[in-house]
């Protein structure tokens, strides 16, 4: 895996200044069953294709971006601040990917 | 040292001598030598010994293509000595020969010969009986491999660095097509970087001591202003980005377009005995005459398939080697064997070689016409040089995404289809002729050039005319014969792969044996899997495999070209490109208090001052002090603080006083433990947030991306690495205080859970009155610049009560008799706060969402199937953390997760998860610690004041 990504804030750099982190999903906005908490916290769309995803400037400017990339071609189509991004706003983890997609599991640093 | 007279192109100086050792004996070499031209002027022959049959190997491409002349260098294995410098004071050791070169003992597996290591020998005879494999194995990895690393390596001895670099064009190969492309490119203004395996560049022209030509070109290249890198290899091709490893350095270049001008490799001819030393490649035997001036050999044997070998003739001539004989495959040989008749030397057309006869090196080569009576001549020489035709240098552009195919004009892979953003010029892309390779990398250059947006009307209209003048130069390439799969087979050991002794009977063999594909021939006879990386053997085997099969070439196909391109030392590429200590501003005291420094993640932290039982005690019975500037600090602010930590805590902050502290446990939207720490709300818009050291980055991050997504009003600044901060704690402590600050330090005045802000030794400070080590404590933080002033001024206002300064294993001792838990040491990423027994720490009547919290209101409803208790041990023993928990049927149900000797209790404490049904006072479990069984007592409250009385006293 090699590839660039621009931050938003400082520019182009390579993939290895970032951390991932993992497609972008909304968190469930009231009380799941016991079975949407589990297919959120665990499951992933794993998309063969365009997906928007979190990235982090881990060895930059430190800010959480969003960015869409095909994941069979490393291409990245585009990157942007969260609040840039569609109709999705402030508070909302996107109302699902480019597509409309569901609101499926998001994916965490392991923050230990 | 015998040389021949001075040569155009010659790269030694011969003024200047260096001295190196080879196994122990003094060589000279000349400056510009390199290690094998130094070694066979001085009558080396034999280089290396064969990975399975021990089998004397000499220099054969004289290029870094082949395995032959590897060899050890100042104790690193893996240099290639015929492109290793000779440098003065070296030390080179030959591989895998025991007890040397010259004897080698494991001969034995190729004199005893034949049928005895056919493919897969090792694993079919050595498999019974199971008991034995231990001691087999030990003999097999002995006798095989290519050298062993030093014992004594010392930690990060080797410094390596990368380097990101971002052009517009990358040029790997830097003959004469690689640097027109370059140049053609860069003048029109692209941003070129060109990169040379050598260390200069001229690519074969440096063998043809066309000495001009390469100067000009270089000059061009340097007009241009392309960043050359000399001495520098491609590695490989990943998506867009070629990591290039020069010396210390890896490049990691990435470019928006790439020139490949990698050249051909030149093939060996598979016969009987083609291995002994004194078989030599035909570009071999050049490079040792033009570079370094040495003589290959007195009488040679020529073989070829082509002009190549006609030109390496007439050059042997001139240095003086008296030609025996030379076979020409091709009916009609090449327009050199005019030339050659007029030397006065014949050339046998139809003829190849199809046998090397020598003990230790070539003494005889037989001859045969390959077609009609097949009538042989037997030549005395003590050279051989053979050329079977060239393989394109494909493997990066294949790497890139390129296709190739069949050529039955060359008998080789040809590239015919290249991707996007991907040219190929020179002899790699088919071009042979001198003016045709230079107009080949023209081509690119302007490709790659207008493909930039770069160039104008003129050079586009460039373009077409080379195009033209290309395809005829294509057309009327010199004639070349493809040679038979394997001659004189029947005659002896014919090699087709010589990194990994495979023979053209081995792969008859695996055929037979139902490896009948190249790929799984590849992985059953490792043939094109050792360090030549198939450059010499692919083709070889494709030709053997379509014999065998009866299929043709082009069905057979080849082998997937994988990164690395060449060898590389795995310190290039896993050597962390640096690894910075921490260390806090107060590293330096810790040195001096004598500090027994360790890591801890990436600190460097003092584990103890040489006394961790006494330095525990103190802390009970005076007073201690402990740098904590590892803690993660964030300081969260803004309107919308309370409610953000609300979201991100089971428990709840927004109600917190300011100057009050509370402790929290972050848990993730599973319900899982992330890190914990304390917050102290400072005034209504901050709060100042404390995590574990280890989580520092991690919190951080997580408190980001949840910002990121809510958008609320709130700032985060991180302080960690801002602010230092200590721990002083003990019945002293507020005596001490007393001392160094005017702020009133009694308990009504300052309680616990208490966080104020006041001056220590004239240092602006936060203070919070918390007590992770069980006793009246006041951890302190403040500017980083401060650390030592403030550290000194506690310790010399404590000197009087008795302060000792401790360190992290008694830390570890006394927080361990509060049950204070350690993130990561206690818990794991299955822990829940429940499971972990800090109930009380979730909020579930929060009416807000907060992260976790439909998790913890399952698990809140679910017992938890083991608990985390203390325990306590009679006896003195400290089991190992890590020890397990048994269950009533003596299955493992837990483990121990921290146990300390505890000096003030005087006795063995410890945490463990146990079954939760054990989890009550005075239950016993049984412990089993590597081999040994002890019975522990359940205790569910602090070892050390179960109340907290002396916390808030
Ligand atoms: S002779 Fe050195 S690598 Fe071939
Ligand atoms: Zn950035």
């Amino acid at each position: 895996m090699s590839y660039v990504l621009s931050c938003p804030n400082c520019g182009v750099r390579e993939v290895t200044d970032f951390g991932f982190g993992g497609e972008v999903s909304a968190r469930p906005k009231s009380r799941p069953t016991f079975r949407e908490l589990n297919t959120y916290n665990y499951f992933r769309r794993n998309v063969a294709g365009v997906q928007r995803e979190w990235w982090f400037h881990r060895s930059g400017c430190r800010a959480w971006f969003i960015a869409e990339r095909n994941t069979l071609t490393n291409e990245v189509l585009f990157t942007a601040r969260p609040e840039e991004v569609g109709e999705a706003g402030p508070g909302g983890r996107g109302q699902g990917g480019p597509d409309g997609r569901g609101e499926d599991g998001p994916d965490r640093p392991a923050a230990a | 040292m015998s040389r021949l007279p001075e040569q155009p192109g010659e790269k030694i100086s011969r003024q200047r001598v260096v001295r190196f050792k080879f196994d122990g004996t003094i060589v000279e070499a000349y400056e510009g030598d390199t290690i094998a031209s130094a070694l066979y002027a001085a009558g080396r022959r034999t280089f290396s010994r064969s990975f399975k049959y021990h089998r004397r190997r000499g220099l054969m491409c004289c290029s870094g293509q082949c395995p032959n002349c590897i060899v050890a260098v100042d104790g690193a294995p893996g240099a290639r000595a015929c492109t290793e410098p000779a440098r003065e004071g070296m030390q080179v050791e030959h591989l895998n020969a025991r007890p040397g070169l010259e004897f080698d003992a494991m001969r034995a597996t190729d004199l005893v010969g034949g049928p005895f290591t056919p493919p897969g020998f090792y694993y079919k005879t050595f498999i019974k009986p199971r008991r034995w494999w231990p001691l087999y194995e030990k003999i097999l990895r002995h006798a095989a491999g290519l050298g062993r690393l030093r014992e004594e390596q010392q930690e990060r001895e080797w410094r390596t660095e990368y380097r990101r670099r971002h052009a517009d064009l990358l040029v790997v190969g830097g003959g004469a097509a690689g640097l027109r492309a370059a140049s053609t490119a860069a003048r029109l203004g692209a941003d070129v970087v060109l990169v040379d395996e050598g260390p200069e560049p001229g690519g074969r022209l440096l063998i043809d001591g066309r000495g001009e030509r390469i100067a000009a070109l270089v000059g061009e290249v340097e007009e241009a202003r392309v960043e050359t890198l000399s001495r520098a290899s491609a590695l490989g091709y990943f998506d867009g980005m070629v990591p290039v490893w020069q010396g210390d350095t890896l490049h990691q270049v990435r470019a928006r377009r790439h020139v490949f001008a990698t050249g051909t490799i030149e093939q060996p001819l598979v016969f009987a005995g083609n291995d002994l030393p004194g078989v030599m490649l035909s570009d071999g035997a050049r490079r040792l005459m033009a570079l370094y001036s040495v003589r290959p050999g007195t009488r040679a044997v020529v073989a070829t398939t082509s002009d190549r070998g006609l030109e390496a003739a007439i050059a042997l001539h001139e240095a003086g080697v008296e030609i025996a004989a030379v076979a020409d495959l091709r009916s009609i040989p090449g327009s050199p064997a005019g030339t050659l008749k007029r030397l006065g030397i014949e050339v046998m057309p139809a003829h190849t070689v199809v046998e090397a006869r020598g003990r230790k090196a070539v003494t005889q080569a037989v001859l045969q016409r390959v077609s009609g009576g097949g009538e042989e001549r037997t030549f005395d020489c003590d050279l051989v040089v053979v050329s079977g035709g060239t393989v394109p240098a494909s493997s990066l552009p294949l790497q890139a995404g390129a296709q190739s195919r069949y050529d039955n004009s060359r008998g080789n892979f040809a590239l015919t289809e290249l991707p996007e953003g991907v040219h190929a010029a020179g002899e790699v892309a088919g071009v042979e002729e001198f003016e045709a390779v230079l107009r080949s990398g023209e081509l690119a250059g302007l490709e790659a050039a207008h493909a930039l947006g770069l160039g104008d009307a003129a050079s586009r209209g460039r373009v077409d005319e080379l195009r033209g003048r290309l395809a005829l130069a294509r057309d009327q390439r010199a004639a070349v014969a493809v040679p038979p799969p394997v001659a004189g087979s029947r005659r002896g050991k014919c090699f087709a792969c010589l990194c990994e002794d495979v023979t053209s009977k081995d792969i008859h063999l695996s055929i037979e044996e139902g490896y009948d594909s190249i790929e799984l021939s590849k992985r059953y006879t490792t043939v094109t899997m050792g360090p030549c990386q198939g450059r010499m053997c692919q083709l070889p085997a494709v030709r053997l495999m379509a014999q065998e099969t009866g299929q043709s070439l082009e069905q057979v196909g080849t082998t997937t070209a994988r990164p690395p391109w060449v060898s590389v030392p795995m310190g290039i590429l896993g050597g962390r490109p640096f690894e910075p200590a921490k260390r806090s501003s107060i590293h330096g005291r810790h040195r001096e208090l004598g500090g027994n420094v360790k890591w801890a993640g990436d600190w460097r932290r003092p584990y103890d001052y040489g006394d961790p039982r006494g330095e525990a005690l103190a802390v009970h019975q005076a007073a201690g002090l402990i740098d904590v500037s590892t803690l993660g600090k964030l300081l969260v602010r803004g309107p919308d603080a309370g409610e953000f930590l609300d979201r991100l805590y089971p428990n709840r902050f927004s109600n917190l006083k300011p100057g009050r502290i509370r402790y929290g446990v972050i848990s993730s939207d599973a319900g899982r433990i992330v890190d914990d720490g304390t917050i102290c709300r400072l005034d209504d818009e901050s709060f100042y947030v404390t995590t574990t050291s280890s989580g520092a980055g991690a919190v951080e991050e997580w408190f980001s991306w949840w910002l990121a997504d809510w958008a609320m009003g709130v700032h985060l600044t991180d302080l960690t690495q801002g602010l230092s901060a200590v721990n002083l704690a003990g019945p002293r402590a507020r005596e001490i205080m007393a001392k160094v600050t005017g702020l009133d330090c009694s308990n009504e005045a300052f309680a616990y859970l208490d966080g104020k802000r006041a001056a220590i030794a004239g240092v602006a400070c936060l203070i919070l009155r918390i007590g992770f080590v069980g006793e009246v404590g006041y951890e302190i933080h403040f500017r980083a610049a401060y650390g030592e002033h403030v550290w000194d001024a506690l310790l010399e206002a404590g000197a009087e009560f008795g302060i000792r300064p401790f360190g992290l294993e008694p830390q570890r001792i006394l927080r361990l008799q509060k049950m204070h838990i350690l993130v990561g040491q206690d818990t794991d990423s299955e822990s829940t706060p429940f499971g972990a027994a800090m109930p009380w720490i979730v909020k579930l009547d929060k009416d807000e969402d907060f992260i976790g919290k439909w998790a913890l209101e399952h698990y809140a409803q679910t017992p938890s199937a083991t608990s985390l208790v203390g325990f306590t041990l009679p006896d003195g023993y400290v089991p190992t953390e890590g020890a397990v928990v048994l269950d009533g049927a003596g299955s493992a149900a837990g483990q121990v997760t921290s146990a300390r000797y505890s000096p003030v209790l005087g006795k063995v404490i410890g945490m463990a998860w146990v079954p939760s049904a054990l989890a009550r006072d005075e239950a016993r479990v049984t412990l089993s610690d590597v081999g040994r069984t002890v019975t522990a007592e359940i205790q569910t409250k602090p070892f050390y004041d179960p109340d907290g009385e002396v916390l808030r006293s």
